[in-house]
């Protein structure tokens, strides 16, 4: 076991470091060269060429980017072309938000999603079996941010039921502990906080649940049929075990591995997803942050922004294939 | 053999279905012909088809069916309205004016054509520059598969809508043409490894043996012998790819990184812009998101059922 998680972490390694080439390469490549993008456009050359210097621009290519790997690795990410603040410290500030709602909309996505999948195979080719795989690919065909617009025009504006925007209410004072502000509001026994926040984290959540949803209930839906048609199933039931003995023990506990698998390729639609969630509600997350590096070309932040995505990214992965090894010894002896 | 009268058993069905198959190979029918064969018997791939037919059809038309052009102004359409309201249906203009006066009709009719562009030539450029990559490290192995194959992990390892907007922000100023770059990139390193997984499984397979033993030179065994057996999951993924690119495009637009020409008639671009005219006139936001769920919709039915038909092990 030991030897498979050494293996499969010094998998990782020419991963990130070709990853930090391609985006040395990016930075280098966005127009007009990293000062200009720095300095904006009306930048005069001779600013431009003094920030050259200082930045390093006029050495050769290869120190510029042992130069560029080091300060990545020291956690050196620049500081934001627009506040001035180191980028790191602002990304920590956006993180649990974004967290909270990536959380949310995964738990909705695997609580609804393993079920529906698992119903859909029992009754294959019946009624419930079609609406459910219907409704999965119209899921993943309708633009997220449009979803996320008309959840809100429906469930905030028309019928007032939910908040339409932003993480809190004004005039509710929550103290912050974690920057998880259902969280908080349990620690701190501020229970109408935690309510208000909960309420906020509804409509955002299940717009960026919806493709997740339905990838985990097609995925879910395919498995268990697979497990289902094979040979070790049927001799269970021939051998006379009782149907919930099997349900549980063979079918379900096989069929869940590729839906593990997948869930931790979703926290990648779960990035992308919520750049266009948190713009619909304003939720002032990493997506909110990055979709406005975008519109005011902060390419600092742009840049780290890419990098940490990346690599959350590929650890979760990590995470996802020694789980794997853990619950299949198949993975780790192969 | 002919269909029976009754409502028959799953487990009659599946002995028809395994039948059918042994008649396919007995008449000496290719694979291909085969999943044809069950492609135009599934309701699913026929819905997805004609999904995709009317959409093709109307945008090749679109210029005979739209009563205006694109960029067409009709002022007269404002004189009675408050400032900031939008015209609705009336005579002549069907679904009423866009937020600059234009006919909204034939925006959507025009903009199913621009639609079309984007999706196909994002995934025609996904497709070829993946599958260059997929061909070589599959048929040759060794260190050009370690090489490439690292290359497309990278690209992997970055979420895909981050990829395509890193890919759109180098752009000085957003084309439409940046948006089908960044949008194609995305795709290249899904084609390439699905390309070479299955010329992989090829290069052991005894008709690739035989080939090579009978002295057939290195590149036509890798094109005629392993590609077109290795080709098939490669088209189901173009197949869906043509609705991720549609849906991938409209998030670039919604971010600010579509097309800049204001006179572009998409419906990616068509439904960010609405946004800003939500409670004026939702009209505006929500026919071309119908359109771009039909049409994505349609491409998905028909990947989905593709990939059932070529399925080698049969449709469970």
């Amino acid at each position: 076991m030991l030897r498979f998680i050494v293996r499969r972490l010094l998998q990782v390694i020419p991963t990130l470091l070709l990853l930090s080439v391609l985006v040395f390469a990016w930075l280098r490549s966005l127009p007009g060269g990293p000062a200009t993008a720095l300095l904006g456009e009306r930048a005069t050359p001779e600013r431009v060429e003094e920030l050259n210097r200082i930045l390093g621009l006029d050495q050769p290519i290869w120190t510029q980017y042992l130069r560029f790997l080091g300060r990545v690795l020291t956690g050196d990410f620049g500081t934001s072309s627009i506040t001035g603040e180191p980028v790191l410290t602002e990304i920590g500030r956006a993180m649990p938000a974004t967290i909270e709602l990536s959380v949310a909309a995964l738990a909705i996505a695997v609580a609804l999603g393993i079920p529906l999948g698992y119903l859909a195979a029992s009754y294959r080719g019946r009624p419930l079996d079609v609406s459910v795989v219907v409704v999965t690919l119209v899921g993943v065909s309708v633009p997220v941010f449009f979803l996320g617009y008309v959840l809100r025009d429906f469930f905030a504006v028309d019928l007032g039921l939910l908040p339409p925007s932003g993480r809190t209410s004004v005039g509710i004072d929550a103290t912050s502990v974690t920057g998880f502000a259902v969280l908080d509001g349990l620690l701190t026994r501020e229970f109408d906080a935690s309510w208000d926040a909960l309420t906020h984290l509804v409509l955002p959540a299940v717009t960026l649940a919806t493709i997740p949803l339905a990838v985990i209930t097609r995925i879910t839906r395919a498995s268990v049929l697979d497990v289902v048609g094979s040979d070790f199933v049927r001799t269970a039931n021939s051998k006379g075990l009782a149907p919930g003995t099997i349900r549980g023990r063979h079918v379900l506990r096989n069929a869940l591995l590729p839906v593990s698998t997948t869930i931790g390729l979703q926290t990648g639609l779960l990035l992308g997803g919520a750049v266009l969630t948190e713009r619909v509600f304003v939720w002032g997350g990493i997506g909110t942050l990055l979709a406005d590096s975008i519109t005011l070309r902060d390419y600092p932040r742009l840049q780290a922004l890419l990098l940490l995505g990346a690599l959350v990214y590929v650890l979760v992965n990590l995470l996802v294939d020694l789980s794997y090894a853990v619950i299949d010894p198949r993975v780790r002896l192969s | 053999m002919t269909a029976p009268t009754t409502p028959s058993t799953s487990g009659q069905r599946r002995f028809r279905r395994k039948s059918e198959r042994i008649d396919d190979l007995a008449a000496g029918r290719s694979l291909s012909a085969e999943a044809l064969r069950r492609l135009r018997r599934d309701p699913v791939a026929l819905t997805g088809a004609a999904i995709i037919g009317v959409f093709v059809l109307v945008s090749l038309a679109a210029p005979l069916l739209a009563p205006h052009g694109a960029t067409e102004t009709f002022p007269e359409l404002q004189e009675n309205l408050r400032p900031g309201q939008i015209p609705g249906p009336q005579p002549g203009f069907p679904l009423g004016s866009d937020q600059l006066g234009r006919d909204f009709l034939s925006r959507m009719l025009l903009a199913a054509r621009q639609t079309l562009l984007v999706g196909v030539m994002a995934t025609l450029i996904g497709l070829s520059i993946g599958m260059v990559i997929g061909v070589l490290a599959g048929a040759f192995g060794g260190w050009v598969d370690t090489v490439l194959m690292r290359v497309t992990d990278v690209m992997l390892a970055i979420p895909s809508l981050l990829l395509a907007i890193s890919v759109a922000a180098l752009a000085a100023n957003p084309s439409q043409t940046t948006v089908i770059i960044a949008v194609a990139v995305v795709s290249v390193p899904i084609f390439a490894r699905l390309l070479r997984g299955s010329m992989l499984a090829q290069r052991e397979a005894d008709h690739v043996v035989a080939a090579t033993a009978l002295g057939v030179k290195r590149p036509a065994v890798v094109l005629r012998h392993m590609l077109p057996n290795a080709i098939g999951p490669v088209i189901v993924q173009a197949t869906l790819t043509l609705a991720t690119a549609i849906l991938d495009a409209a998030a670039l637009s919604f971010l600010g990184l579509g097309d800049a020409d204001p006179g572009r008639a998409e419906w990616g671009l068509m439904l960010a812009q609405a946004q800003s005219y939500l409670e004026v006139r939702p009209a505006l936001a929500f026919f071309p998101a119908i359109a771009i769920i039909v049409v994505a919709l349609g491409f998905t039915l028909l990947g989905e059922s593709l990939r059932e038909a070529i399925d080698p092990k049969g449709r469970r």
